[in-house]
């Protein structure tokens, strides 16, 4: 699964040190067990693009916690810039069992509503069909100065998921929210997994 | 007990033939009331020539339309009667189906209602049913259904109309009206049916056992079917799947599948929602599935007359300027379908049968400047093509419109008037027999459009697609959907050949 590269720090000034590292701009976000939704919390900054900025976003962020976030420290990550963002995930049907999902993504994502779903398994050809069956075929073609998405780098994801699911039957769900194309690439910023107990 | 969402091992194949091909039927209830079900459903029995022989039991043992009817099941012959249809009172159905299966009968189907559809006490006696009939080795069709139809036996064994034209598509209905529905569509077009069976409550035998059975089914050569209140899903899928594999399967569903409330903690998990996930199903099973009822039957009626396309690429044939554009742009708005550029060897070929005037493009506008015999020989050469995989002919039947205009005028006797309607009715007569005639011998489907075909039946051009055993779209929209769902299966079957 291609994931952002990211570090957890535990305080304000080990935030700026590794936000130097990775370059300028960054993101942090603050990190629980509990936390499932970041943004409408505020809890994800986005742009920052200094070690001030940096320090004063993770001492907010730190203060914003409550017990039952279960926080590990604030995740620090470079700012990955694409125009477009998919989400894919998993998630149990009540009916069909496990399914597998990719979506047009964004604040967007749930009033656009442009998915595809397949039960899980799939094959790397149901992953392809998946990205196929999408409404907003124009938005995987080139797109404002970016290349086309890389339909394989999608189907990878969805065959990471599947496998996932099969791999560990405790898994409940799974969100890749978002799923930023970075130079046409698909990449995970986020991700939010539910487990039976 | 079964339950009505196993599907893999409901039914042998014996029991499948007693059902759909019995050496002789029973109809025990039968009645001397036209307005009762054991009156309607021995009615329509004899009316439509069913080919085996007709028993029936009555309580008073009268004779009913000619049958003479026995009182009780024991005064029947053993071993020759592979069906009971029955359309007696619950209570008595448990002594009835002893009887009929000391007798050799393998399969029942019940109208009787009372069962599962009505409250605690129908459950519990529904579910005696089903594992009376599982002790006793009879499939069990119903209880509370409409009937079965099978065509290659002339068995119309139902309590509603019609009894559709013979024909190789498998209908399965969870709500019986629809397997009418489906029949009234057979009827209408001349697209025949080879099965038909309404599941009822579905207790033992469930649509999706039907439409395995069907996939396994010589005489059927595509499946369709009206599902709702999918009760697992997953069960549902396996089965369907494994019966798209090896024919298509076209189906239409209502209402929200049952089951519990979907987590909706994840975004994941609140846009996949019931219709979504049902549809990801059918894509990945290579399901068909069709928005109408309608639809559905045009999609099944393609699958069942037309030739597999061996790609995605469309040429519009057409005598007129208007109904070749809006088509072309149904194509260009199609997921599926691709507008075929029009080939350079082609435009010239086509050049040496037509003036200039033509369109020189697809659609291919013949732009009036045919003659005798231009229709089909401009078809050969586009059908011809490698470039192309199906062609949508419009058109078809306007020379036998005038005709009829003609024909039916004042002037129907004037000096060379009956001649002309004459040639204008052999004209569409010729071009409706290419299009089949191409079609086959190519392989490549050929899809006629007219509203004529529900305008004019009678007219000479649609009549003459309906005697060559294919369908005429009453437009070229439905024509283009059909299509698409023809394609779409044909790619979904491709990828997975590789």
């Amino acid at each position: 699964m291609p994931f952002a590269p990211g570090r957890v720090v535990s305080g304000p000034a080990e935030a700026a040190t590794a936000a130097a590292e990775f370059g300028f701009p960054v993101v942090a976000k603050l990190c629980g067990a509990n936390i499932a939704h970041k943004t409408e919390r505020g809890l994800v900054r986005l742009g920052l693009h200094d070690a001030a900025a940096v320090t004063a976003a993770a001492a907010e962020l730190l203060d914003a916690a409550v017990t039952a976030d279960g926080v590990s420290g604030v995740l620090v990550a470079p700012m990955i810039a694409g125009t477009r963002e998919l989400i894919a995930g998993l998630a149990l049907d009540p009916q069909f069992g496990m399914t597998v999902m990719i979506g047009v993504g964004g604040v967007l994502a749930e009033a656009v509503a442009d998915v595809a779903v397949r039960l899980v398994p799939i094959t790397r050809i149901d992953a392809l069909e998946m990205i196929d069956d999408l409404s907003t075929q124009p938005l995987l073609g080139p797109f404002r100065g970016e290349p086309q998405v890389d339909r394989q780098a999608v189907a990878d994801v969805l065959m990471a998921l599947n496998d996932a699911s099969l791999a560990h039957p405790e898994l409940q769900s799974a969100d890749l929210n978002p799923l930023i194309v970075h130079d046409g690439r698909p990449v995970a910023v986020d991700a939010l997994v539910e487990l039976d107990d | 007990m079964r339950s009505s969402s196993s599907t893999t091992d409901v039914g042998t194949a014996e029991q499948f033939r007693a059902l759909f091909e019995p050496r002789a039927v029973l109809v025990a209830g039968a009645s001397t009331h036209p307005g009762k079900f054991g009156f309607v459903t021995l009615h329509n029995l004899l009316a439509s020539g069913y080919a085996g022989k007709v028993f029936a039991t009555n309580l008073e043992g009268a004779t009913v339309l000619g049958v003479e009817s026995v009182r009780d099941v024991s005064e029947l012959p053993h071993g020759e009667i592979d069906l009971v249809v029955v359309c007696t009172p619950k209570a008595t159905n448990p002594d009835l189906l002893r009887a009929c299966a000391a007798k050799g009968i393998r399969a029942a189907f019940l109208t009787s209602a009372g069962y599962g559809e009505s409250g605690d006490d129908g459950r519990r006696h529904e579910a005696e049913l089903v594992a009376l009939c599982d002790e006793l080795g009879i499939l069990l069709a119903g209880p509370n259904g409409q009937g079965v139809v099978s065509t290659p036996v002339r068995l119309c064994a139902q309590i509603v109309a019609p009894y559709p034209p013979e024909g190789t598509i498998g209908v399965a209905s969870q709500s019986g009206n629809f397997v009418s529905s489906f029949l009234n569509w057979s009827m209408a077009t001349g697209i025949g049916v080879s099965r038909a069976v309404s599941a009822g409550n579905a207790a033992a035998t469930s649509v999706a056992d039907y439409l395995s059975y069907y996939s396994t089914d010589p005489a059927t050569s595509v499946g369709l079917a009206y599902v709702e209140g999918i009760v697992d899903g997953r069960a549902f899928y396996d089965s369907v799947r494994a019966a798209a594999a090896a024919k298509p399967l076209v189906l239409v569903k209502g209402g929200a599948t049952s089951g519990g409330a979907r987590a909706a903690s994840s975004h994941t998990g609140s846009l996949a929602t019931d219709d979504r996930v049902f549809d990801g199903a059918c894509r990945q099973a290579g399901v068909t599935r069709a928005a109408t009822v309608e639809e559905a039957f045009e999609a099944a009626a393609t699958f069942a007359t037309q030739p597999t396309p061996r790609g995605n690429r469309v040429m519009v044939m057409t005598t007129a300027g208007g109904w070749g554009v809006v088509t072309a742009d149904a194509i260009t708005t199609s997921r599926v379908l691709e507008l075929a550029p029009m080939p350079d060897d082609l435009r010239a070929s086509i050049d040496t049968k037509l003036p200039p005037r033509w369109s020189r493009n697809n659609p291919v506008d013949l732009a009036g400047g045919e003659t005798r015999d231009t229709v089909p020989e401009v078809m050969e050469m586009v059908a011809s093509h490698p470039d192309v995989d199906a062609i949508i002919y419009l058109g078809l039947g306007i020379q036998s419109n005038q005709a009829r205009m003609m024909a039916e005028g004042p002037f129907a006797h004037a000096d060379g008037v009956e001649r002309i309607v004459a040639y204008h009715r052999r004209q569409d007569e010729r071009f409706a027999r290419a299009a089949a005639e191409i079609s086959s011998a190519l392989g490549k489907p050929i899809l006629t459009a007219t509203e004529l075909a529900v305008a004019d039946p009678t007219n000479a051009g649609p009549a003459t697609v309906r005697a060559t055993g294919r369908l005429c779209y009453s437009s070229a929209n439905r024509a283009v959907t059909a299509l698409e769902h023809l394609v779409r299966h044909a790619q979904w079957r491709a990828r997975r050949a590789e």
